[in-house]
C-alpha cells in the first residue's frame, strides 16, 4: 500500500498545485514534495533487506487482458524510489528565487512527473511499466518546451520523437513477449521472465535490440545519444536536472530489471555489443566534454560519459559491476544535478556559461567555490567521494568482463578528470575579471539546495554499505536469473 | 430496433418543424431523442433478436455500434448547433443527419447483404446533399459533387460485388452464406470452380466498394478534397460517424462469412492497411492546412483499424469499438476547437485555417489549448490516452494473428503521425505571430463566448477520453 501512495500522493499534490495561483504555488510545491519525501523515509526504515518485492500491491486493472497494476519495491526500486523523493524537493529549490512564468502550471508538471518516475521504478506489470514509462515523458517534454530556451521547439521535438521512437519498439517487444505467456496471458513480471528465457535465440536476439533501443536512447548510450546535448543546453534548469538526475535512470533501471532477466539469452549473445557500444560512448564523449567552451554543455557530454560506464558494468553481468551501477546511479544523479545547480548559479549572476569569460570567482565566493570543489571531486570520483565507490566497482566489473574493455573504460577516470578540473580552473581560479567580479557568493535558498547535495556525496563516499545492502539481494536475484542460460 | 424506430420518428418531427413553427424546440428534442435511442439500445442488450424475416439482426455488436453511433451523434449535435442556425434550411438539415443515422444503424446490424446496401445509401445520400449545404460556397459545391460521383461508384462495385457473391452462393443472408461457405463440400461441391471465382471477384470487389467508404488507400483520393470543402460540422460527422459505421458494416461481413476463405482478401487487406498507415501519416506531414491534415490522419487511421479486420478474431470487434470510440471522441473535439477557429480567424472565409492560425493559441484561450493538447496527444496515441490503447489493442490482436512487420509499420506510422500532432501542439504553446493580432483575438476568443453546448462537449470529450483510456475495460470487455 505504501508503493501506492508514493505514486498517487504528488499526482494528487501536482493537481493541488495546479489550483494555487502566482508565488504560492512554489511553497506549496516544496512542502509537498517534503511530505512525499518523509513517506519514503519511513517506507526506507519498514524495508526489510532481503530479495523479495516488498510494500506489494496487486491489483486487477485489465481484467480481460490481464493486465494488473502491480506495484512493489525491492532494494532496486527503493533506492532510485528514495533518489526520486531526494531530488525533487532539490529540485523545486533550487527555483526558489528564480522567476518562472506561470509557476502553478510549471511546478505541476514537475510534481506529475515524480509520480510517473516513482510508478516506472515500481511497476512489476509489464504494462503498467511502458504506461509509467510513457508518461514521463508528457511532463518533461512540456516543461521544456514552455519554460526552455531559444530554438526549443526544434530541439524538444527531437528529443520526444527520438525516446518515443524507442519506446514505440519496446511495446512492441513487450507484446511480444506477453502474447509467449501461457494462454490468458499476463504481463506480470515474473510470467514476461518466463516467457522471454523460453523462446528461441533468434527471438531474444530482436527483443533485445527493441528493448535496448528503448533504453538506450533514454540513458543515452552512444550512438543514441544525439538528441541530449541539446536538450540538457536548452531545458530549463529544473527541466534538465530533471532529465540527467533522474529520467536517465530510468535506461539503467530498465536494463538491470527489465532487459537482463528477460532475454537472458539475447544479453549473453549481443550484451558484447552493447558493452562495445557504452565504452565508445565514454571515449567518446569524453573527448568531446574536453573540447566544449559552454560549461552545461560539458556537463551534458560528461554526463553521456558517466552513464555510459554504468551501462559497461551492468552489461558485464557481475554483481559487482551491477553494484557499482547501483550506486553510480545514485551518484550520478546527486552529483549531475548539483553540477547543473552550479550551471544555474553561474548564469543567474553572469548571464554566461562560456568557460573563456569567467575567472576567479574563488577570490569573491569561497562558499560557492568550496561546494563546487567538492561536487567536482565527487563527479571525479576522488577516494571518499560517492563516485569513488562506484565507479571503482563497475571498473572491477567489466574488469572481469574482459580486461582492455576495462583499461578502455577507465580512460573515463582521467578525462573525465582532465575536463572537469580544467573548467573549474578556467571559471574559478585565476585572476577576477571585470565581469565575474560582480559575482555574489551564495544566498540562503542557494546554500540549502548545496548543502545536502554535499552531506550526501560525503557521506556516501566515506560510508556507502547501507546502500550496497539495500541493493545487494536483489542484485544477486538478477544475476541468478542470467545465469542458468549460462549453464546451457 | 426501438432506437431505429426513434430515429425514424426523429426525422420525420424534424421535417414537420417547419410547419408546425416549433422549430425552436427541435435541438433539445433532437437531443433528448438520442438519449432515448441510447436508452431504448441499452434495453435490448442481450436479447439477440431478428427482424423482418432475418434482415436485421440486433445482437450484441450491433447494439453497442447502435449505442456508439446515437453518442457520438449526441456530442456531434453539441458541436454543430450552429451549424443549424447560421443556415436559412435548418430544419433540412437536422432531417438529413437524422436519416443518415438511420442508415448507419441499419449499416451496424444488417444480416442480409441487401440490407448492407440499402444502409449505405441512405446514409451516404443525406452526406452527399449535407456536404454541399454551404450552397454559395464553390468548395463545397465541389466537396458535393466528387462525394457524391465517387460514392456512387463505390456503392456500384459493393452491389456489383453482392451481385456476383448471390451468383455464387445464392444467397443474400449472412448466416446462410457463412454456413455454406464454412461447409468443406461448398467449394468442391456444386459451386465449382467457376462458382469459386466468382465468389472470389465479388469478395475482392465488395472489398473495393467498402474501402472506398472507409477512405483506405489508394481508395482514398476523395477524402481530403471533399473533407476540406465540406463545411466543418459536416466533415466532423462524416469523419466519425460514417467512418464508425462503415468499419462496423466492414467488419461484420468479414468476420462471420469471409473469415474462412481470408487467402483471396488477407494480402489484399494487409496491403491496404500498410498503404493507409503510410501514406496517410507522411501525406499528412506535409499539409497546410488543419482540416486536410485532419483528412489525412483519417485515412491513417483507417489503415489502423484495417488491422482489426486483418486479424478478424476474437479480439477485433472489441478492438475496433474501442478504436472508433476513442478516435471519434478526439476527432470530434479537434474538430470543434477548428471550427471554432475558422469563426475567429480574422482572415477572409476562403482561407482555410493553417498551422500558423494556432500559434499563441494557449494565451487567448488556455482551456481550448489545453483540450485540443488533449485530442492530439490521443490520436497520437500518448498513454493514458484513448488513442493509445486503442493502437495498443490492435496491434496486440495484429501480433497475436502473427503480423509482426504489418505492426512494425504501424508504429512506425505512428511515430511519424506523433510529428503533425505536436506540431499544433508546438504551435498552440509558441508566442503569436505579432502581438497586436494577438490582443484583438484575445477579445473574440475568450471563454465566455463559446456557447454552453460546446463547453459540454469539451468537458464530456477530454473526460472520455481519459476514463477511456485508463479503464478500457468500459468498452472492450462487453463483446
Amino acid at each position: 500500500m505504501l508503493t501506492v501512495v508514493l505514486i498517487v500522493f504528488p499526482l494528487l499534490a501536482g493537481l493541488l498545485v495546479l489550483l494555487t495561483k502566482g508565488e504560492q504555488a512554489k511553497k506549496i510545491a516544496l512542502t509537498l514534495s517534503l511530505i512525499e519525501l518523509a513517506i519514503s523515509v519511513f517506507t526506507l526504515l519498514q524495508f526489510q533487506i532481503n530479495p523479495d518485492v516488498q510494500f506489494l500491491f496487486d491489483a486487477p486493472w485489465i481484467s480481460s487482458l490481464g493486465i494488473h497494476f502491480k506495484v512493489g519495491m525491492d532494494g532496486i526500486s527503493l533506492l532510485l524510489v528514495l533518489l526520486t523523493t531526494v531530488l525533487v524537493p532539490l529540485i523545486i529549490l533550487s527555483s526558489f528565487k528564480r522567476e518562472i512564468k506561470n509557476p502553478n502550471s510549471f511546478y505541476s508538471l514537475v510534481l506529475i512527473m515524480q509520480m510517473a518516475l516513482v510508478g516506472v521504478f515500481t511497476a512489476m506489470d509489464g504494462f503498467l511499466f511502458y504506461i509509467f514509462w510513457e508518461l514521463a515523458l508528457i511532463p518533461i517534454w512540456f516543461i521544456c518546451l514552455l519554460w526552455g530556451g531559444e530554438n526549443r521547439e526544434k530541439i524538444t521535438f527531437k528529443f520526444f520523437i527520438y525516446t518515443l521512437a524507442g519506446s514505440l519498439l519496446m511495446l512492441v517487444g513487450l507484446i511480444y513477449l506477453y502474447l509467449q505467456t501461457p494462454a490468458a496471458h499476463s504481463f506480470d513480471i515474473h510470467a514476461l521472465y518466463a516467457a522471454g528465457a523460453g523462446l528461441s535465440s533468434s527471438e531474444q536476439t530482436w527483443i533485445f535490440w527493441a528493448l535496448f533501443a528503448a533504453f538506450a536512447i533514454k540513458m543515452p548510450v552512444f550512438p543514441f545519444h544525439t538528441w541530449q546535448p541539446d536538450t540538457y543546453t536548452v531545458a530549463p534548469t529544473q527541466g534538465t536536472m530533471l532529465l540527467s538526475g533522474i529520467m536517465l535512470k530510468m535506461g539503467t533501471y530498465g536494463l538491470i530489471r527489465w532487459l537482463l532477466p528477460v532475454v537472458p539469452a539475447g544479453v549473453q549473445e549481443w550484451g558484447c555489443c552493447a558493452m562495445v557500444l557504452s565504452v565508445t560512448g565514454i571515449l567518446y564523449a569524453s573527448v568531446i566534454a574536453i573540447m566544449q567552451k559552454d560549461f552545461k554543455r560539458l556537463i551534458a557530454y560528461s554526463s553521456i560519459a558517466h552513464v555510459g560506464l554504468i551501462s559497461a558494468g551492468i552489461f558485464s553481468l557481475t554483481v559487482q559491476g551491477l553494484q557499482g551501477g547501483m550506486i553510480q546511479m545514485l551518484a550520478h544523479g546527486i552529483n549531475v544535478v548539483g553540477l547543473f545547480f552550479v550551471v544555474d548559479v553561474i548564469f543567474n549572476r553572469m548571464h554566461t556559461q562560456e568557460l573563456s569569460k569567467l575567472g576567479g570567482i574563488r577570490n569573491i565566493a569561497p562558499w560557492f567555490s568550496t561546494v563546487f570543489m567538492v561536487i567536482l571531486l565527487g563527479s571525479v570520483a576522488l577516494p571518499l567521494t560517492n563516485g569513488f565507490v562506484g565507479e571503482f566497482l563497475l571498473l572491477n566489473g567489466v574488469y572481469q568482463y574482459n580486461e582492455w574493455m576495462a583499461a578502455f573504460a577507465g580512460l573515463t577516470v582521467i578525462l573525465g578528470a582532465v575536463y572537469m578540473l580544467r573548467s573549474y580552473q578556467q571559471m574559478m581560479l585565476g585572476e577576477t575579471n571585470a565581469l565575474t567580479s560582480a559575482f555574489t557568493d551564495l544566498t540562503f535558498h542557494e546554500k540549502a539546495v548545496f548543502i545536502p547535495i554535499v552531506i550526501l556525496i560525503i557521506a556516501m563516499g566515506i560510508y556507502p554499505k547501507p546502500v550496497l545492502d539495500i541493493a545487494e539481494p536483489s542484485i544477486l536475484k538478477i544475476i541468478e536469473l542470467i545465469h542458468p542460460a549460462n549453464t546451457l | 430496433m426501438k432506437t431505429l424506430y426513434i430515429l425514424t420518428a426523429l426525422g420525420v418531427i424534424a421535417m414537420l418543424a417547419e410547419m408546425f413553427r416549433f422549430k425552436k424546440f427541435l435541438f433539445p428534442i433532437v437531443l433528448f431523442g438520442l438519449l432515448g435511442g441510447i436508452a431504448a439500445a441499452l434495453k435490448d442488450w442481450n436479447t439477440n433478436i431478428h427482424y423482418f424475416s432475418n434482415m436485421m439482426t440486433f445482437d450484441n455488436y450491433g447494439i453497442l455500434f447502435a449505442i456508439l453511433i446515437c453518442a457520438t451523434a449526441f456530442l456531434w449535435l453539441l458541436m454543430s448547433q450552429d451549424f443549424f442556425i447560421s443556415e436559412s434550411s435548418k430544419t433540412d438539415h437536422y432531417a438529413l443527419v437524422l436519416f443518415s443515422l438511420c442508415g448507419a444503424l441499419l449499416m451496424v446490424s444488417y444480416s442480409n447483404m441487401v440490407m448492407l446496401f440499402l444502409g449505405i445509401e441512405i446514409l451516404s445520400i443525406p452526406m452527399y446533399v449535407l456536404a454541399g449545404s454551404k450552397k454559395d460556397d464553390l468548395s463545397s459545391n465541389e466537396s458535393a459533387l466528387k462525394y457524391f460521383l465517387m460514392g456512387a461508384f463505390a456503392t456500384g462495385f459493393l452491389l456489383f460485388g453482392i451481385a456476383l457473391v448471390y451468383g455464387a452462393c445464392g444467397t443474400f443472408d449472412i448466416g446462410v452464406l457463412a454456413t455454406y461457405l464454412g461447409s468443406p463440400q461448398s467449394v468442391s461441391g456444386w459451386m465449382g470452380p467457376r462458382g469459386e471465382t466468382l465468389l472470389n471477384a465479388g469478395i475482392l470487389m465488395m472489398l473495393v466498394g467498402l474501402s472506398f467508404k472507409v477512405a483506405a488507400v489508394p481508395f482514398h483520393f476523395w477524402t481530403p478534397d471533399v473533407y476540406e470543402g465540406a463545411p466543418t460540422p459536416v466533415t466532423a460527422f462524416m469523419s466519425t460517424i460514417v467512418k464508425t459505421a462503415a468499419f462496423a458494416a466492414f467488419l461484420r461481413l468479414f468476420l462471420t462469412c469471409f473469415a474462412g476463405h481470408g487467402v483471396i482478401w488477407t494480402n489484399v487487406i494487409w496491403m491496404l492497411a500498410a498503404l493507409s498507415i503510410l501514406l496517410g501519416n507522411i501525406t499528412a506531414v506535409y499539409q497546410n492546412s488543419v482540416k486536410r491534415m485532419l483528412a489525412y490522419s483519417s485515412i491513417s487511421h483507417a489503415g489502423y483499424m484495417l488491422l482489426a479486420i486483418l486479424t478478424s478474431g476474437t479480439m477485433s470487434a472489441g478492438a475496433i469499438v474501442y478504436y472508433s470510440a476513442a478516435y471519434s471522441v478526439a476527432t470530434l473535439g479537434a474538430f470543434t476547437v477548428l471550427s471554432i477557429t475558422e469563426k475567429t480567424s480574422p482572415a477572409n472565409e476562403s482561407s482555410a485555417v493553417t498551422f500558423n492560425s494556432f500559434a499563441g493559441f494557449s494565451k487567448r484561450n488556455p482551456f481550448l489549448a489545453f483540450a485540443m493538447t488533449v485530442y492530439m496527444l490521443s490520436l497520437a496515441g500518448i498513454p493514458p490516452l484513448a488513442g493509445f490503447f486503442g493502437k495498443y489493442y490492435l496491434f496486440t490482436a495484429a501480433l497475436q494473428s502473427g503480423y509482426a512487420w504489418l505492426v512494425l509499420i504501424a508504429a512506425l506510422g505512428s511515430l511519424i503521425g506523433v510529428y503533425y500532432y505536436f506540431r499544433v501542439i508546438i504551435k498552440m504553446y509558441s508566442p503569436a505571430s505579432s502581438p497586436a493580432s494577438a490582443a484583438e483575438e484575445k477579445n473574440t476568443l475568450s471563454f465566455e463566448k463559446i456557447g454552453l453546448n460546446q463547453k459540454l462537449l469539451f468537458i464530456l470529450t477530454v473526460c472520455l477520453a481519459l476514463v477511456l483510456g485508463t479503464f478500457p475495460d468500459l468498452i472492450i470487455g462487453l463483446l
